[in-house]
């Protein structure tokens, strides 16, 4: 199913989801406010998207994205949700409920990016160790360890 | 990490026996967990009751340090992600620049790719095998099946160098073109390898006692493969049909026939088998590629050293040995990516580890964690 087509399913299956459709760099993608992010995932789901194939964050400094990316085996396509999260309040739903292949990859946000999942069952740091302090990925991590290469380009 | 684990509440059995929960450690660095990682492992005498990966050992922040790396210097660090299967990370990130910053790949370049993807797959999965067979004491199998990943790796040794990191696949096309001779060398492997993967399956698939240690152990139902976000031989030994080859096909896999193999159970045995079983779909694909393989340069001309895309963000994906292998890259413009993202199908395929191993004896968690094939340099990054 091409973007168009999927467009045109949205339109017909969800008059909520289809004015938040949208096509960036040929991808499709869905950009949902924070508190809609449940109810925006549980509706794609019953659409046919059964497969949750990534879960990242992006600091874009001034705020967080979070990046979800779908998949669907009966429509043959795939779909990226997109939300921000605020930088002074890094919270957003846990889709563990509705896949469960959310579990780990949340924790992995959790870990290097510091964005807690509200209603995840276990979220713990998964890569680093317990004690570790600070969020890796984070634009603005630092730490007196890392020496940084020149930068010379 | 701190665990809060009740080690010494006792178990009271029906008949009044009283039993005391024990708590083993396995690993990090233990021959059976398949490189560095830990299994907390609650049991109930020799059932396991609960297990709790942890992992992390082997994170070396690649996604980190890309950020800090122009896009060609990023190819290397791709390397050390799988592996045991270098090239599909080399291939996925490169699918991933092509996109974001529009470039082209020659045709021959793309069946280049091809080939050595498939012959990765045959290496890797020899790998998982092998390690299976080892874990279950059937060391022969180990031996037969590097017999065979060696083949593999002193063709790619001969194509670019390296046994282990290739960094052959680059944004444009790949490294350098074959060496003379190198296909036939290609052709002699495939035609001979059909026999060494059938003495396999009647040594180890059709032993009594590895049937009855792999046979009903972790067994994986087609809905959880699905919703936990299992992939590759995994999922598809779960009956779930789902191959990027063919159901998202890219680069030029619509050119050639050749079958999705799925299992039925879902179990350690099938996991097996499936991997064995693909290992025969690799090699028509190789010989198809051969056959088609177009002349003609193999790296896009003129492509600079230094790629700045234009700013966006892009997602590419290709079928690695263990799963969907996805790249994540955002871009602000500059020459660096801003922000790198693995999508790791062996990180998500071990979240099952827990659920599959439960209920098992610690002997056959050995086999359930063999049976998903993690490499850890994915697992961690």
């Amino acid at each position: 199913m091409n973007h168009e087509e999927l467009r045109a399913r949205l339109a017909e299956m969800s008059p909520v989801l289809s004015p938040l459709f949208s096509l960036e760099f040929g991808d499709a993608v869905i950009g949902v406010g924070r508190d809609s992010l449940l109810d925006t995932a549980r509706e794609l789901r019953d659409l046919g998207f059964d497969r949750l194939g990534m879960v990242t964050a992006v600091d874009r400094v001034e705020f967080f994205v979070m990046v979800y990316r779908l998949q669907s085996r009966s429509l043959s396509t795939a779909i990226f949700v997109k939300t921000k999260v605020p930088r002074d309040d890094t919270r957003v739903a846990s889709l563990c409920e509705i896949w469960p292949a959310a579990n780990w990859q949340e924790r992995e946000v959790f870990d290097l990016f510091g964005i807690t999942f509200d209603g995840h069952p276990d979220l713990r740091r998964i890569m680093l160790p317990d004690d570790f302090e600070g969020h890796p990925l984070r634009k603005d991590y630092d730490n007196p360890n890392v020496i940084r290469r020149p930068d010379y380009i | 990490m701190t665990l809060e684990v009740e080690s010494r509440e006792p178990i009271i059995a029906d008949d009044g026996r009283t039993a005391e929960r024990l708590v083993v450690n396995v690993g990090p660095s233990h021959p059976s967990t398949h490189g560095v990682g830990r299994f907390i492992v609650t049991l109930d005498a020799d059932v396991v009751t609960d297990v709790v990966p942890v992992i992390g050992y082997l994170h070396r922040g690649i996604e980190k340090m890309a950020e800090n790396r122009t896009y060609l210097q990023v190819v290397p660090l791709t390397d050390r992600l799988d592996y045991v299967g270098s090239m599909y990370a080399n291939w996925a990130y490169c699918r991933a620049v092509e996109r974001l910053a529009g470039i082209r790949v020659p045709e021959r370049a793309e069946y280049l790719r091809v080939i050595v993807c498939e012959l990765q797959r045959i290496a890797s999965h020899m790998m998982g095998m092998g390690a299976s067979g080892a874990d279950t004491g059937a060391f022969t199998m180990f031996i037969y099946a590097f017999d065979v990943r060696e083949r593999v790796i002193e063709l790619f040794e001969s194509l670019c160098g390296a046994r282990l990191t290739y960094n052959y696949v680059r944004p444009g096309g790949v490294s350098r073109d074959t060496p003379v001779g190198w296909t036939d060398a290609v052709l002699a492997f495939t035609s001979g390898v059909r026999k060494s993967l059938s003495d396999m399956d009647n040594l180890f698939f059709g032993n009594t006692i590895a049937r009855g240690r792999l046979k009903g152990i972790g067994v994986l139902s087609a809905e959880d493969a699905v919703a936990w976000g299992a992939s590759g031989p995994t999922a598809r030994a779960s009956n779930v049909n789902w191959d990027l080859r063919k159901h998202d096909p890219y680069s030029v896999y619509p050119r050639f026939e050749f079958d999705v193999v799925v299992g039925e159970r879902g179990d350690a045995y099938d996991r097996g088998r499936v991997k064995l079983l693909e290992c025969y779909e690799s090699a028509k694909i190789i010989e198809q590629a051969i056959a088609q393989m177009p002349g003609g340069i193999v790296h896009t001309d003129g492509l600079p050293r230094l790629i700045a895309p234009a700013p966006g963000d892009a997602y590419d994906h290709i079928e690695s040995a263990r799963g969907s292998l996805g790249v994540y890259l955002v871009s602000d413009g500059g020459p660096r990516p801003y922000r790198m993202k693995v999508r790791s199908p062996a990180f998500c395929n071990l979240a099952l580890l827990p659920q599959l191993a439960v209920g098992h004896t610690l002997s056959d968690l050995v086999v359930v964690l063999g049976s998903l094939d993690p490499v850890f340099g994915e697992v961690d990054r």
